[in-house]
């Protein structure tokens, strides 16, 4: 397998003889590219990457999944939140190589198959974006947080949100977005354009 | 980022193996909420990582005794819905809950929040742990408004931990492995003053893990975060405080500061002064008085000072229930 083996690689870092017994059953991966599989809105896909590339980075440039968003890239402003496993992360702050496993799910699956997820047209309705470069990481914020949330409060929306920024100003727009999108997940008053409306 | 060799490791013994004598050669990876921001800086630029992440044995959160044992990788969130940590440490509860970001919380685990460099933007910025350049300290002459009131010697980054004050107030214990053994330190005594601009702000060694944090039973617990925002951000001061009552009387105290010094700072003098007695508003800002005792601004954060003290009786009505 390319770049994967406990040779020279792990050779090169030891200090004592000591240590490099002890290490000689260590197994190690890159520096040079790995070949990885990723499950992607529940599809398996195969790439190679190095250890150093993020997540963020992996979906953007080698699997054309663009819509999570390269901003702050220090795991600050949530432009590109993604839901792994169930739970909210940050995309640039993963090592594609650790996101191996896990179910990872991005902003393009919310409009799959022809179907749009309620959340999608409830941030138009809304007015809950302006520049839109924040949106998408909000987007699945606001997803992750609703799949845990059904019925929550404003205050819990915005305590919910709290690992996003937007530099535009459209919180209060976003806020409202999600509890219209709760509204209608719980099979309230329907959000006008999305698929279960 | 520089390049770097991953190790996945699956077993404490495989982890401690692919650990080495300096932090150059091998470091730990956790949630990486830290480590990658500063990987991607080139403040740190190991020539591996090894990922615990996969380790059984360093999650979970248990019983221990008439305490806790929390596992090194247990994340923020896992001690969020914890009853066990919400009923009986409030304290940690809330040092917990003080991490605004879902997505952090999500990912940051108890080790890593212990074993975190510090925010100081000298650091970050290339200038060492001290913050200096030939010879002479940054900080002092420079943009200092986040900086220690209480520094220790040359240092005068604040630690960043979170859960550090109320960890220490509350007693607790960490667990350190490496390939040779494992030793067991205080809360206390894990975060140190570097006094080399090369030096660690953690008792760890390179080639140790942080395995656990062991609590014992807990007093009256609570902690108190001033905040510039609500957004993520770090506390620009915290107080951590723990009390053994007998009736409304307190037979014993712990009053720990945050984010004033290099180290979570035990107020011992403070702690003093409520021995024996009800803790009122009045009694409460004495000791918040106390507490800052000898505290030393620098150009731009005297106002922390009156953070700290502010902090200190509020943590202190809180753990106790009464309104201030």
């Amino acid at each position: 397998m390319q770049g994967v083996g406990a040779g020279a690689g792990a050779v090169s870092v030891l200090a004592t003889p000591e240590e490099a017994a002890a290490q000689s059953s260590v197994k190690s991966l890159g520096p040079a590219a790995v070949p990885v599989t990723l499950t992607v809105n529940g599809k398996p896909m195969k790439t190679a990457i190095e250890p150093r590339e993020t997540l963020l980075d992996t979906l953007r440039s080698k699997l054309d999944h663009t819509g999570a968003k390269r901003v702050c890239d220090r795991g600050t402003c949530g432009a590109c939140t993604v839901i792994v496993d169930s739970k909210v992360q940050y995309a640039c702050t993963i090592l594609a190589i650790d996101a191996q496993g896990k179910q990872i799910q991005t902003i393009e699956s919310l409009t799959a198959n022809g179907k749009v997820h309620p959340i999608v047209p409830a941030f138009v309705n809304n007015d809950a974006q302006q520049c839109g470069y924040c949106t998408p990481g909000f987007v699945m914020a606001a997803k992750g947080f609703l799949d845990k949330n059904p019925n929550p409060t404003y205050e819990q929306v915005k305590d919910g949100l709290g690992g996003n920024l937007c530099r535009c100003g459209t919180y209060v727009g976003v806020r409202k977005a999600v509890l219209e999108a709760a509204k209608a997940l719980r099979g309230g008053a329907g959000v006008k354009g999305a698929s279960n409306a | 980022m520089n390049n770097f060799e991953y190790v996945n490791a699956t077993s404490l013994k495989e982890a401690a193996a692919a650990l080495a004598s300096s932090w150059t050669d091998a470091v730990v990876l956790a949630g990486g909420t830290d480590l990658l921001g500063l990987m991607k800086d080139y403040v740190m630029s190991p020539k591996r990582l090894v990922n615990i992440k996969n380790i059984k044995e360093l999650g979970g959160i248990t019983k221990s005794g008439a305490g806790l044992r929390i596992g090194a990788t247990v994340t923020f969130d896992e001690l969020a819905n914890s009853a066990l940590v919400r009923q009986g440490y409030p304290s940690l509860y809330a040092a917990v809950m003080g991490v605004t970001s879902p997505q952090i919380r999500n990912m940051g685990t108890v080790g890593g929040d212990l074993c975190q460099r510090p925010r100081c933007w000298y650091f970050r910025l290339g200038h060492g742990v001290l913050g200096e350049k030939d010879g002479k300290s940054l900080v002092a002459d420079g943009e200092n408004k986040y900086h220690a009131i209480f520094p220790e010697g040359r240092a005068h980054f604040v630690s960043a931990s979170s859960l550090g004050p109320a960890l220490v107030a509350l007693g607790a214990r960490v667990k350190l492995v490496s390939a040779a053994g494992s030793r067991e330190l205080e809360a206390a005594k894990f975060f140190v003053a570097p006094q080399s601009n090369e030096a660690r702000e953690i008792a760890l060694l390179p080639n140790e893990i942080l395995t656990e944090v062991v609590l014992p039973a807990a007093g009256k617990n609570a902690t108190y975060e001033v905040r510039q925002k609500d957004a993520l951000d770090w506390p620009l001061v915290t107080a951590s405080v723990n009390l053994t009552m007998k009736g409304t009387a307190v037979t014993a105290a712990n009053i720990v500061l945050g984010h004033v010094g290099p180290t979570p700072r035990h107020a011992a003098g403070a702690e003093q002064a409520l021995i024996g007695k009800a803790v009122t508003a009045d009694l409460a800002m004495a000791v918040g008085e106390a507490a800052v005792k000898g505290a030393k601004a620098l150009s731009q954060n005297a106002y922390k000072i009156q953070l700290a003290r502010v902090a200190v009786k509020r943590a202190l009505l809180e753990a106790v229930g009464v309104k201030a």
